[in-house]
């Protein structure tokens, strides 16, 4: 056995090997170990290596065309290998992939073979108890803060320590049961739990193993120490009761799990990624409506300001457009009053230990617990944004981390083979279509891995160009057009309203004056209704290969075609109506853009009910019916999603001007969401292309942290910061900017106590001087540079770990290959000749 | 539902919690569903184990290709016949969970689709696995010699040690490059 070591440590393959950052004592020992039990089942320790090398490399010329694979059961293809075994062309193959194989192994290499580490933790019990074993040991001593013996020993493959061949007696089990025991009471409850949950046993062994843990470790409990430890050991214990019951009914709390659960047994993965999106943006609303509604709705609705003029009458419009009977109510920023609210509905939070008055309501201010609207507004909106921001990167960073892998290397095939199977689907006919799916998929991705170097001629090639071109020619004149027709629309409408004040006719039917105002929205709302379909027509044109292009390619246009739109509407409100908002006789500009809001909002709705409407029932019906096809439509995912995204970009753009507009949205999405679940359900088919699901997760969060959400908080903060705010109405008439809100009251602060006027400069260093704004990117940018270093190194050192293992693999193949020698060795040909027949 | 309740015991509830990726109301809707499986004598039996026939009546496993894999692989029954007890139920209601980590879904889903239960995924193994994939029927299943080209792609893809089989390390090291496998493995009672 010494002498196996020897020649080990001077194997080339194993010096190459020491160079790279694996633990090398592991390879090796494993090795020895299973040479060492096969010298001593074999007899054979006395076997020279030189000899050994010699009958090697015989062996491998003799191998090397009568090939197969080594494998235990699978009779079917064996036989249908040996069908093959003739043609030049599956030699090739095999002899490239060289492949730990031989028809010629005996029944005891067979058995050490399996009997291999690698082999037996996917099945043996032992194994993995063994390699938690290790596990555990590594986390205690991480925890003991010792330095990391081995980085890399987090592989899948248990050590040797503490691991016996298979054959082993049933004691060596119940030793390393008993070493794993003692490691897991020595961890802290957390990771105990962590580690019994992650170990792949069953239930009833688990919980032998936790009570075996529990048992040992109140024994030393009640041994040696005293009842206050017990009752921390207790307190420990209740606080973990408690936090299952939270956590259950947290769970409990999961919205619509019946029908996603529905949706994806039905149509997998896909379409389910569209309605859990929808949740999340429902539950983004949620969290903004509290906070709109509990600091700025709740506290004015019960202080109701003296609004002495009129309530218009409830005619029923107002639904539709939010003017009128609603124009002046806790709906819209005009409403809101610029002074401290004499006693506030919450006494909590911080804006309200702050008393301050803007003087323009003296006898407000006497009371006790004052509340400063304006501050809470600008605070609130501010907040709210802030809190957003974080969530939405958050998320964003994770869903990345989830979907991005750093190792280059593309196995297109093992995956799909591996993973494409969907275990949600449960309804009999989508089964039927997910394997045929994933036939065509494996069909098609055959013949391109076959025919990978089929090249177009130049004229198809240009011919492909040019129908690009013309694609893009029509999305982009298209998409031209239809800004330009809102940006005239917009213009027509604000002139009309100019031309309306100037004339001085008094208004005769006001009703139709607010239905006017419905013209905008709508046309708006047709364009992004049609405009898609003519994007869709274009693709079709295009006629894309890759799916994944063409989904790309669709998101890419329908995206420029709503950012453009949302461009327009923002000059529109910001630049013309906010800029002079006298000249069409308002008031009230912040309330007016909070009705156009509304009404978007609400138009957005009402077209995507029709759309599901006609685009998905009557097609449905119409094909069937008329067609006579038997396909139904499939449900367009990506622009589902960007709609939703629409939706949101405008709640946002509208909670400064609206603040109840969360609420709305809220109502919206609850709506959309029952409504597209039964057109779904009704109507849709499951997609045939395959779906690349939190890649395009993905993608849609950026989108929404992206161009949405920034947009509008870029609208929201030049809207604070530059605009000058209506001055008869709202809580920051009277100010010049919005943004002054805070800074007076900062101002207040330092009148009243000197002592912080360290934090108004602090204010007026960080919020106005745009240097800081510029270290905070230089900090980003740098954290980002370092990262993408990081993961840079992080490829070097996989390629550097594949290239190890595959040098362990050779390794592997030498060693079995000689143990086989040695066998053989010690047999009479007579008895190699039987067990060869016995092993084909 | 108080009824359940009280039949798994407060102490077995908090302990299942403890060992499996399940929450209180996923444990309790196991054990009622696990409940209405049973007839009505062997309700009164503490450790009853039910046969695969009739765990596969039910909906979520019923039309799974893999349905018969799946039970014989969560099964500790001695006589490999493929009948689960509730803990078993349990056990594999964990591994298919929302919340069950990427390791342990690759280790059950390697053993699932290691057919032959001999530690790694040889030829056979993955033919059958394709045919599973692909549907038993004829216009769907893949020709001999497709078949014969997509095993030897899948083993020089996956393949590292080049030792002509897959072992459950390699194929963690594949699962681990497609993110949308922990959301596919996953099956909701």
């Amino acid at each position: 056995m010494a002498r196996n070591v020897a020649f080990d440590l001077n194997h080339p393959l194993m010096e190459a090997g020491l160079e790279s950052p694996i633990d090398e004592e592991g390879v090796h020992d494993s090795f020895s170990q299973l040479i060492a039990e096969q010298s001593q089942n074999g007899g054979a320790s006395d076997s020279d290596a030189f000899e050994l090398q010699e009958l090697q490399r015989q062996l491998d010329e003799e191998e090397r065309d009568n090939v197969a694979f080594l494998s235990g059961p699978g009779r079917e293809l064996r036989e249908f290998q040996g069908r093959r075994q003739r043609d030049a062309e599956w030699e090739d193959a095999e002899t490239q992939a060289d492949p730990l194989i031989g028809e010629r192994w005996s029944s005891a290499t067979m058995k050490i073979l399996s009997s291999m580490p690698s082999r037996t933790i996917g099945r043996n019990r032992g194994a993995i108890i063994s390699q938690y074993y290790n596990r555990t040991m590594q986390l205690r001593r991480r925890r003991q803060s010792r330095p990391a013996i081995r980085d890399f020993s987090r592989s899948a493959r248990p050590s040797i320590r503490g691991y016996g061949i298979e054959t082993d007696s049933a004691d060596a089990e119940v030793s390393k049961r008993d070493r794993l025991v003692n490691n897991l009471q020595n961890l802290s409850v957390s990771d105990r739990i962590r580690m019994l949950r992650a170990m792949p046993l069953n239930v009833s062994e688990k919980s032998e193993l936790r009570s075996l843990a529990l048992q040992k470790e109140k024994r030393t409990l009640s041994r040696r120490i005293p009842c206050c430890s017990q009752l921390k050991y207790y307190i420990i214990n209740g606080a973990r009761q408690g936090w299952y019951s939270w956590l259950s009914f947290l769970h409990s709390l999961h919205l619509w799990q019946v029908p996603l659960k529905r949706v994806s047994g039905r149509f997998g993965s896909g379409v389910l990624s569209y309605f859990l999106f929808l949740k999340t943006l429902l539950f983004f609303n949620v969290f903004l409506f509290l906070l709109t509604g509990a600091f700025m709705v709740l506290p004015q609705a019960l202080h109701r300001p003296d609004t002495s003029a009129g309530r218009l009458p409830f005619t029923g419009l107002e639904l539709l457009t939010g003017a009128g009977y609603f124009s002046d109510t806790v709906m819209y920023y005009g409403y809101y009053c610029n002074y401290t609210l004499g006693k506030s509905c919450r006494d909590d939070g911080w804006v309200h230990d702050v008393s301050l008055s803007n003087g323009t309501m003296p006898d407000c201010v006497s009371k006790h617990l004052p509340y400063n609207m304006p501050l809470a507004y600008f605070f609130t909106i501010g907040v709210s944004s802030f809190l957003t921001c974080i969530i939405l990167v958050y998320s964003m960073s994770k869903s990345f981390g989830q979907s991005f892998r750093i190792d280059k290397s593309h196995s297109i095939l093992a995956i799909k083979t591996f993973c494409s199977w969907d275990f949600k689907v449960i309804k009999k006919s989508s089964v039927k279509l997910m394997s045929e799916n994933i036939c065509t998929q494996f069909k098609e991705l055959l013949a391109e891995v076959s025919h990978k170097q089929v090249k177009n001629t130049r004229c198809q090639r240009l011919w492909r160009l040019m129908v690009h071109g013309l694609a893009w020619a029509i999305c982009v004149a298209s998409t031209t057009a239809c800004v330009l027709a809102i940006y005239y629309c917009s213009d027509h409408m604000h002139q009309n309203l100019q031309l309306l004040l100037r004339s001085g006719v008094p208004v005769n039917n006001p009703l139709l004056n607010e239905a006017i105002l419905l013209a905008l929205p709508v046309l708006v709302s047709l364009i992004n209704l049609l405009l898609p379909g003519l994007f869709n027509l274009a693709a079709w044109m295009e006629d894309y290969e890759s799916p994944s292009v063409r989904t790309y390619v669709s998101i890419g246009r329908n995206l420029m075609l709503k950012v453009s739109v949302l461009g327009v509407l923002c000059y529109h409100w910001l630049g013309r109506v906010a800029a002079d908002p006298e000249t069409i006789g308002l008031k009230c500009w912040e309330t007016f853009v909070g009705q156009e809001l509304y009404r978007f909002l609400l138009m957005d709705l009402i077209f995507t009910i029709l759309d599901t409407l006609f685009g998905e029932f009557l097609w449905r019906l119409f094909s069937e019916k008329v067609l006579k096809r038997r396909r139904k439509p499939v449900f367009d995912i990506a622009r589902n999603v960007l709609e939703l995204i629409y939706g949101q970009t405008l709640a946002w753009l509208g909670v400064l001007f609206t603040p109840v507009l969360p609420a709305v949205q809220i109502l919206k999405l609850l709506l959309l969401f029952y409504i597209k679940m039964s057109s779904v359900m009704m109507n849709c088919q499951a997609p045939r292309k395959p779906y690349r699901v939190s890649q395009m997760t993905t993608v849609f969060i950026t989108l929404l942290c992206f161009p949405s959400f920034l947009g509008a908080s870029v609208c929201v903060t030049y809207t604070m910061w530059s605009i000058t705010p209506s001055s008869s109405c709202g809580p920051f008439r009277e100010l010049k900017t919005m943004f002054q809100a805070g800074k007076r009251w900062v101002e207040e602060l330092e009148k009243d106590n000197p002592n912080l006027s360290v934090l108004a400069r602090a204010h007026s260093y960080l919020v106005e001087n745009p240097f800081f704004l510029f270290v905070g990117a230089g900090i980003f940018l740098i954290v980002i540079y370092f990262h993408s270093q990081v993961v840079d190194g992080q490829r070097k050192i996989i390629g550097l770990l594949q290239e190890q293992i595959e040098n362990e693999g050779d390794d592997k193949k030498f060693l079995i290959t000689r143990l086989q020698t040695i066998h053989e060795q010690k047999r009479t040909p007579a008895r190699r000749l039987v067990s060869q027949n016995s092993n084909c | 539902m108080g009824t359940t309740a009280s039949q798994l015991g407060k102490d077995m509830l908090s302990e299942y919690q403890e060992l499996t990726f399940l929450t209180k109301q996923e444990i309790l809707l196991a054990h009622k569903r696990f409940t209405e499986l049973l007839t009505k004598d062997e309700k009164d039996l503490p450790n009853t184990r039910v046969q695969m026939e009739r765990i596969l009546t039910l909906p979520e496993l019923k039309s799974n290709p893999f349905r018969k894999r799946i039970c014989n692989v969560f099964s500790t029954s001695e006589y490999k016949d493929g009948g689960l007890t509730f803990e078993d139920f349990l056990d594999l209601l964990s591994a298919f969970s929302d919340s069950a980590t990427l390791e342990i879904k690759s280790h059950y889903a390697f053993r699932i689709f290691d057919f032959d239960d001999d530690g790694t995924l040889d030829c056979g193994d993955l033919e059958k696995l394709v045919n599973c994939l692909t549907g038993e029927t004829d216009d769907t299943r893949l020709t001999p010699e497709e078949m014969r080209q997509l095993i030897n792609n899948i083993l020089e893809e996956s393949d590292i040690d080049k030792d002509g089989t897959v072992n459950l390390s390699e194929f963690q090291h594949v699962i681990s490059r497609s993110p949308d496998f922990v959301s596919s493995f996953k099956i909701v009672l």
